[in-house]
């Protein structure tokens, strides 16, 4: 188990990160989700026993950070936002490096086996690192990271640059190590973190403003947002769709389909009203192309977060 | 494998999987040939004379080349950001730092060996004894290991590679040169100020063949004082 208490991190007078405090449970697949500059990677660091805290305690499997770093780092496996790798080494060579290094004795060649198997890289393990393409090499930082087993495994940024294929591969991979491993992973990108994680960390400006599950974080927006798209007249299917009980908020986007006459709307509700608002506009006259949960919801859940604390900071400066 | 010895193999095999120990060691070996030849069979010397020239000329080579060979060992895995394999990896700073020395210094070991051709040549028309030249070659290593250390400190602070040898440069220079400001200077001070200079009267005596317990400490202080200070400044990285 991983516990986060009041951690400080500070670079010269400013703070980068602090106050967090969280507790992740064995197995857990935890995002960390947050803007540029929101501490992710500072944060990562700090558990990943690469900086030390300013203050607070990090504690993994009851082993502070700062009093037992050689244990701490025994049993976490980190992969920066940009793979730690020797592109004059061979695949296989790297990792049999990597395992030394991270105090695997006996059997390394089992590890390393281990490793490129969990990470699909067979195919590439006796290619020089220079010559992989970048999913691949951030394939080997993920192979360099579990290739002593770690308990707890750090990733940061583990799909940056990938292309969509590499992108659902390494979902996969990152659900994979879910269970044998506890792994917490930083991202900007919401979908990732809906698609991969169990539990969601969000972080603003060096602080976890909100924590749960994607259900637990989206139930606490006011309402529901749908997404409506029609074939008719936009001032038609409007009305239509405002005069349905329990809408509040209806406003038109750019059209999810090309196609003649076709118009997409916004819809807040302060319940789940698809099936009214569907009828109100066949009766209307107007042709239902596409009524839906909106896809973004825990981008506007997370745009909602960082609002209420921007509003929270701005009420404190002023009283 | 103890993790300084698992990085000093990781470092060799670097150095030699690039051009650059190559390089250095072949451009270091030409100054110090050109050197050599220029300096010692140019003129009507004593053998032991020629030798002197040999072990003079090969510790401004020795200076230079390990300033080069220390240049890449932090900031450029600070550049490629694979310092991070090694700061989260469950090894001391101090382990990292010796094994990147023990790197560096076999590679200026076998810089040094490969210039034994120069004072055996001494043999086709003179003699000198194999005492002298071990003693030479001694010194040459214990100041090759001074001012590997040096590069190594700056290269463990420095942003890139460049300014791992402007720096150590910079630190390494005035230190062979403080012999000039004693000469300016009264005694006590000028009598500390040459004891202080890396090159001048500690490096002489092993280049007269003379073996003293007190300059065989001198550069073993200094070595031991930068990779203390690498250290230092490694660890201190972790909590800015």
């Amino acid at each position: 188990m991983i516990e986060i208490r009041d951690l400080y991190k500070y670079y010269g007078g400013r703070r980068a990160v602090g106050p967090v405090s969280a507790t992740i449970e064995p197995g857990e697949v935890v995002g960390l989700l947050g803007l540029n500059g929101a501490g992710k990677t500072t944060t990562l660091r700090v558990l990943a026993c690469d900086l030390l805290p300013s203050a607070g305690s990090v504690t993994v499997d009851g082993l502070d950070v700062v009093d037992s770093p050689h244990e701490v780092r025994a049993r976490t496996g980190y992969l920066p936002d940009s793979p730690p790798l020797y592109g004059e080494m061979k695949v296989d060579e790297f990792l049999g490096f990597a395992a030394r290094l991270r105090g695997v004795s006996g059997d390394v060649d089992k590890h390393v086996r281990e490793a490129v198997e969990k990470t699909a890289l067979k195919k590439v393990e006796s290619q020089l690192i220079s010559t992989l393409s970048h999913g691949f090499r951030q394939r080997v930082g993920i192979a360099q990271a579990i290739v002593h087993n770690p308990k707890f495994v750090v990733l940061d940024e583990p799909i940056s640059g990938l292309d969509p294929r590499q992108i659902v591969e390494m979902r996969k991979l990152v659900r994979r190590l879910g269970g044998d491993h506890t792994v917490l992973l930083s991202s900007h990108i919401l979908s990732e973190i809906e698609a991969t994680c169990d539990r969601l960390l969000v972080i603003r400006d060096g602080e976890i403003i909100a924590s749960g599950s994607e259900e637990e974080l989206t139930s606490r927006t006011e309402g529901v947002r749908l997404e409506v798209t029609v074939r008719g007249d936009e001032a038609a299917a409007r009305a239509a769709i405002v005069a349905v009980d329990g809408v509040d908020e209806v406003a038109s986007v750019e059209a999810d389909e090309s196609g003649e006459n076709v118009n997409s709307f916004s819809v807040t509700a302060r319940d789940d009203v698809r099936a009214d608002i569907c009828q109100a506009l066949v009766s209307g006259g107007v042709g239902v192309l596409a009524i839906g949960r909106g896809e973004r919801e825990l981008e506007s859940v997370f745009l909602e977060l960082s609002q209420d604390a921007d509003d929270a900071e701005q009420k404190g400066a002023t009283a | 494998m103890s993790p300084a010895l698992l990085i000093a193999r990781r470092e060799l095999y670097a150095y030699f999987r690039s051009p650059l120990a190559a390089i250095v060691i072949a451009g270091a070996l030409l100054a110090d040939g050109i050197y050599f030849y220029w300096k010692g069979l140019s003129e009507k010397l004593l053998s032991a004379e020629v030798l002197q020239e040999f072990f003079y000329g090969h510790s401004g080579a020795v200076a230079i080349a390990s300033l080069f060979i220390a240049m890449r060992l932090f900031a450029e895995e600070r550049q490629t950001g694979t310092m991070t394999l090694l700061n989260t990896a469950p090894i001391r700073d101090i382990e990292v730092v010796l094994g990147k020395f023990l790197s560096a210094f076999a590679v200026l070991t076998l810089l040094t060996l490969l210039s034994v051709y120069m004072p055996l040549l001494i043999f086709i028309n003179g003699k000198v004894s194999l005492g002298h030249i071990a003693v030479g070659y001694l010194g040459a290593t214990l100041y090759g290991a001074a001012t590997l250390s040096i590069g190594l400190f700056a290269s463990a602070v420095a942003r890139s590679q460049v300014i791992a040898v402007i720096l150590g440069a910079v630190m390494l220079v005035p230190l062979v040169l403080l012999w000039i400001i004693a000469r300016a200077t009264d005694p006590p001070l000028n009598s500390f100020l040459n004891a202080l200079a890396i090159h001048h009267e500690n490096y002489r005596a092993f280049m007269m063949g003379l073996l003293e317990l007190d300059k065989v400490v001198y550069y073993v202080i200094v070595t031991f004082f930068f990779l203390l200070a690498a250290t230092k400044s490694l660890e201190a990285r972790r909590w800015r």
